[in-house]
């Protein structure tokens, strides 16, 4: 005997997505074809269990290759800034980033804005003040040494971007740190 | 598209700041989910108790009955448990010795109110997108100083 079947797959991945979800203690809702909201963020633990569970029916977190491709691109970036000889070598980040990670700038831009709510150039100059604010709180290196070892053109320049990403001058920033430790 | 959701607190107890500030965050294209507290104690009585999802970014109004910002403030920042929250200052001061003293007592952003919805939504939007990159990116929290 044959039984001829008709089947509405949409159906399908709903009732094994719901079925999987409802197996983790995981809050969410379901958004239509092809996303899930969390209700709660999860680490990369319950992540890795949940993508293990659903690839077995041919369910695939695509995010979560995004997400680690950006990862990439941020250790780079990190590498980059700490990294003297760069420096030096004054070479463009796009070229950088493509070289090291085979992808065009171009692509790696745009999955990074897509990911992370910031463009790569603004996620530099947040690494990069932010190493700033451990080379003043270290206190071994005056404003105009540090603007000198990470390659800005002038103390003003850093003085600015400074003031601009922190709203800060770094002197005011030096101070508030300070006081803190005292209290 | 992110898989994270931003979980964000506000404490204020003027009834149409709340409302504003509510309005504000959902027209911000970011996953958030926003709950609403009308001072200090009410506060510090909903993140002591168990099994509750914490905020990562709470938004405390300097002046409040019962608890104000400042003591909620030092309330946060004496518990270890609590230290991965950002605290913004949010308040119609804009005193130089206000902003340094919020700082000094442990706030990471300090937001001068803005009078008008469009500038608060960029304001609230700037924020927002800044701290979620000192949850993503490995940037040193303890440093994190935002005057906006």
């Amino acid at each position: 005997m044959k039984l001829y079947l008709n089947y509405d797959i949409n159906v399908v991945y709903k009732a094994v997505l719901k079925e999987q979800l409802d197996k983790t203690d995981i809050q969410y809702e379901l958004n239509g074809i092809g996303e899930v909201n969390l209700l709660k963020n999860i680490d990369s633990n319950e992540l890795k269990t949940l993508s293990d569970q659903l690839e077995k029916y041919g369910i695939t977190i695509i995010e979560d290759y995004k997400s680690q491709l950006v990862q990439r691109i941020k250790d780079s970036v990190t590498e980059m800034i700490y990294n003297e000889e760069y420096e030096e070598k004054s070479y463009k980040v796009s070229v950088y980033l493509s070289e090291k990670l085979n992808y065009s700038y171009t692509y790696l831009s745009n999955l990074f804005s897509e990911v992370t709510y910031t463009s790569i150039e603004n996620f530099i100059i947040l690494k990069r003040i932010d190493y700033v604010k451990s080379l003043i709180i270290n206190d071994e290196l005056t404003l105009t040494e540090i603007a000198y070892k990470l390659n800005y053109s002038s103390v003003a320049h850093l003085s600015a971007q400074f003031k601009k990403t922190t709203g800060l001058t770094p002197t005011v920033f030096q101070k508030i740190i300070t006081r803190r430790k005292k209290e | 598209m992110n898989l994270e959701i931003l979980q964000i607190a506000l404490v204020d107890d003027d009834e149409d700041d709340r409302f504003l500030f509510k309005e504000a965050i959902e027209d911000i294209e970011m996953n958030t989910n926003l709950s609403l507290f009308k001072n200090g104690k009410e506060f510090l009585d909903y993140i002591f108790k168990p099994d509750i999802i914490l905020p990562e970014l709470v938004f405390l109004d300097l002046n409040m009955p019962v608890i104000n910002g400042i003591q909620c403030l030092t309330e946060i920042r004496k518990n270890n448990d609590l230290s991965a929250l950002s605290v913004a200052i949010y308040s119609t001061s804009s005193s130089d010795k206000d902003i340094e003293d919020t700082f000094v007592k442990g706030a990471n952003i300090y937001i001068k109110k803005p009078n008008d919805f469009n500038k608060l939504k960029n304001v609230l939007e700037k924020v927002l997108k800044i701290n979620w990159q000192y949850f993503t990116s490995g940037l040193n929290k303890e440093n994190f100083l935002l005057k906006i």
